[in-house]
């Protein structure tokens, strides 16, 4: 009897304890491909997500909670995602962090919209933010915003007349080729071969050898990692001897290690670096990152971190776990770094969701992306 | 001209490898009547087996890729046979069809779990710089693949019609039961075709690895393509698995080079239904009779 007492009264404790632990925990979700075609960016997203949290939970949580994560892998599959986005909120998450390809945010943003639930996403296909949903914010700048910094390097630095495009024909791919296309045309540069490629393709021969024979002085790169190494593989093989400039994935640390010394002297307008370690927050963020992952963090890793840092601080800016009041907090909002540290640089978002920052130009030099310049926040 | 010709040999090269993986078609075809598809899997394996080697075990590059090539002529060859093929076998091609079907998701979802979803660099067997040929400039690595593929296809054909176990494997795949009766060891035959193919996977996978890139799910569209090379080209005929390849990769690029790069992964099952349609042997196969 009193057996069955003590074992009655120590179930009912642990269930207490636990719904108690879990009536306290600010719940967050991390959507993510950590699987399929975006797993380089997925898994990266994810682990600056855990840096982030670790520290948040260290520094107290949000509004006094601990903060408790749980992952959703999307499979890179845009259904998947949506599944995956109704799950989690099912699942009681304030906040919704992912996800990265443009094709899968599209789709999934409509549910976290429909439930008032704020969510950070690394895409950065234009149309994500020209939508009207007030919920949805970047983690890094567009490629309506980004792919125009690159401009002055194209008229300024190369000098180029005559350009061609390569690119991955997705959400993602398509967007930053539109905009890329609109802007060489105000520049007066002529594009002179466009070259789209399939999400997952392996076998680049015969884009290369379009590009070769283009005349183009300059080719745009606009694809995502595991396509932008298979590319710059070719492209040695075919000894492609123009200047290979794109945006944020050319010069990742993935695309590098995978492309090995073919990715060498690619260039690419990136929003954040890890390599611009002359920045104190970044440099801090890069060292626990190789500590933890024993990698290198691509750009998706920062914006995953920053993306949980903007929902801690933005939550407390409100005061309370509110979603329609997190929206209407984030309307024009600045996070300067003096302030805010964790932001790693000075971030502002409009009231569409789009965010600007100081950027990076990068080159891959010995094998390393290596800092070449600073774009001003546009 | 010269883009013509780059275009030509690279998908050659390209076309040489899917062939090594058509003819492992043909061959379980003709030794077990059957279709092997987890046939992308066994050539997207042994590269993580070198991976093991060359990351993990701290192995040089060769000797991963002479141990990453025994072990898949043992596991994707022997073990493959006597667990897999012959138990299920005398169940009927269907059901061992199906498992193939199964082991294939097992194998995927095995490397996931094991090395990861992201894909993996892998080292190049050859030196990637760029040559000049007749005014194209192509990689020494394209050049190499395509001359290992077809030394390996010339090889493997001299095998099977001039040596002695050449010629049983031949008798064991026309007539098993008169090949047994003139004191052919039948089940050893067999055993050789399954091994031979599992090397030639291996070897397609060292080939190809380097520019795909090591990834859980590269065995997919290459046992697809490959599958289908093995049709367009005839089915019950080493040469013509080796001109299906070869065509599929030809007519992949110059597709791709020439009309458009945005329907080319049709290309394949275009050229499957017209072969189907106007000689459903295939290109090089013969109606009736098996041969290996």
């Amino acid at each position: 009897m009193n057996r069955r007492v003590i074992l009655a009264l120590s179930a009912a404790l642990l269930m207490g304890a636990t719904a108690v632990q879990a009536q306290d925990a600010a719940k967050i979700a991390m959507v993510a491909e950590l699987s399929g075609a975006g797993a380089p960016a997925g898994t990266n997203w994810r682990d600056g997500i855990k840096i982030a949290i670790e520290e948040i939970n260290a520094a107290g949580g949000i509004l006094g909670k601990q903060v408790e994560v749980s992952e959703y892998d999307t499979q890179t599959d845009p259904q998947v995602s949506r599944a995956m986005v109704q799950k989690a909120i099912d699942e009681g998450a304030f906040a919704i962090l992912g996800t990265i390809y443009s094709g899968s945010t599209l789709v999934n943003m409509l549910v976290a919209q429909q439930n008032e639930i704020p969510q950070f996403v690394g895409s950065e296909a234009p149309t994500i933010v020209q939508k009207g949903n007030p919920f949805v914010f970047r983690t890094s700048s567009g490629s309506q915003k980004g792919v125009p910094a690159l401009v002055p390097y194209f008229t300024d630095t190369l000098k180029a007349k005559k350009v061609a495009v390569a690119w991955v024909n997705n959400e993602f791919g398509k967007g930053g080729r539109d905009v890329f296309t609109a802007e060489m045309e105000k520049a007066g540069i002529e594009i002179v071969t466009d070259v789209p490629s399939e999400q997952g393709a392996t076998d680049y021969a015969s884009d290369v050898s379009k590009l070769k024979e283009s005349g183009a002085e300059a080719v745009f790169v606009y694809m995502n990692q595991e396509e932008a190494a298979r590319f710059l593989i070719e492209a040695k093989k075919q000894g492609l001897s123009m200047p290979l400039v794109g945006e944020v994935t050319l010069t990742e640390a993935k695309v590098i290690e995978l492309a090995g010394g073919a990715a060498e002297g690619a260039i690419a307008h990136v929003g954040v670096t890890a390599t611009a370690t002359d920045i104190p927050g970044i440099a801090e963020f890069n060292e626990k990152f190789v500590a933890q992952f024993k990698r290198n963090p691509t750009h998706d890793a920062i914006k995953g971190y920053i993306g949980a840092w903007a929902t801690k601080y933005v939550t407390e800016k409100v005061g309370e776990f509110d979603g329609a009041k997190f929206a209407e907090t984030m309307k024009n909002l600045c996070l300067p770094v003096a302030e805010y540290p964790k932001m790693l640089l000075d971030t502002c978002w409009d009231e569409t969701g789009e965010m600007s920052r100081p950027s990076f130009m990068v080159q891959v030099k010995d094998g390393k992306p290596v800092v070449i310049g600073t774009v001003p926040a546009n | 001209m010269s883009q013509f010709l780059q275009v030509l040999l690279s998908g050659l090269a390209t076309g040489s490898i899917y062939a090594l993986v058509a003819i492992g078609f043909t061959l379980v075809w003709q030794a077990a009547q059957t279709v092997n598809f987890a046939q992308g899997e066994f050539v997207m394996v042994p590269a993580f087996f070198v991976l093991v080697g060359t990351n993990i075990l701290g192995f040089p590059l060769a000797l991963s890729l002479g141990l990453a090539l025994l072990l898949a002529i043992a596991l994707l060859g022997a073990v493959f046979k006597k667990l897999v093929v012959d138990p299920i076998l005398p169940s009927g091609g269907i059901s061992l069809i199906i498992a193939t079907m199964a082991l294939g998701i097992l194998l995927r979802e095995s490397v996931k779990e094991f090395y990861g979803a992201e894909a993996q660099p892998f080292p190049a067997m050859f030196p990637t710089n760029p040559i000049n040929v007749f005014g194209a400039v192509v990689s020494m690595q394209d050049m190499l693949n395509l001359l290992i593929s077809l030394a390996v296809v010339v090889v493997l054909t001299l095998f099977l019609n001039r040596t002695r176990t050449g010629r049983s494997m031949q008798a064991a795949a026309q007539n098993p039961a008169v090949a047994e009766i003139l004191g052919v060891n039948v089940k050893r035959m067999v055993m050789y075709a399954f091994l031979i193919n599992a090397a030639l996977a291996a070897l397609a996978s060292f080939l190809i690895t380097p520019v795909y890139l090591a990834k859980f799910s590269n065995g997919e569209t290459l046992g697809l393509v490959a599958f289908i090379a093995a049709i367009v080209g005839g089915f019950n005929q080493i040469r013509g698995a080796l001109v299906g390849g070869l065509l599929i990769g030809v007519l992949d690029n110059l597709v791709a080079t020439y009309v458009t790069a945005e329907y080319r992964a049709a290309l394949p099952l275009i050229l499957l239904i017209f072969i189907i349609l106007v000689r459903p042997q295939g290109i090089m196969g013969t109606s009736e009779g098996r041969a290996v």
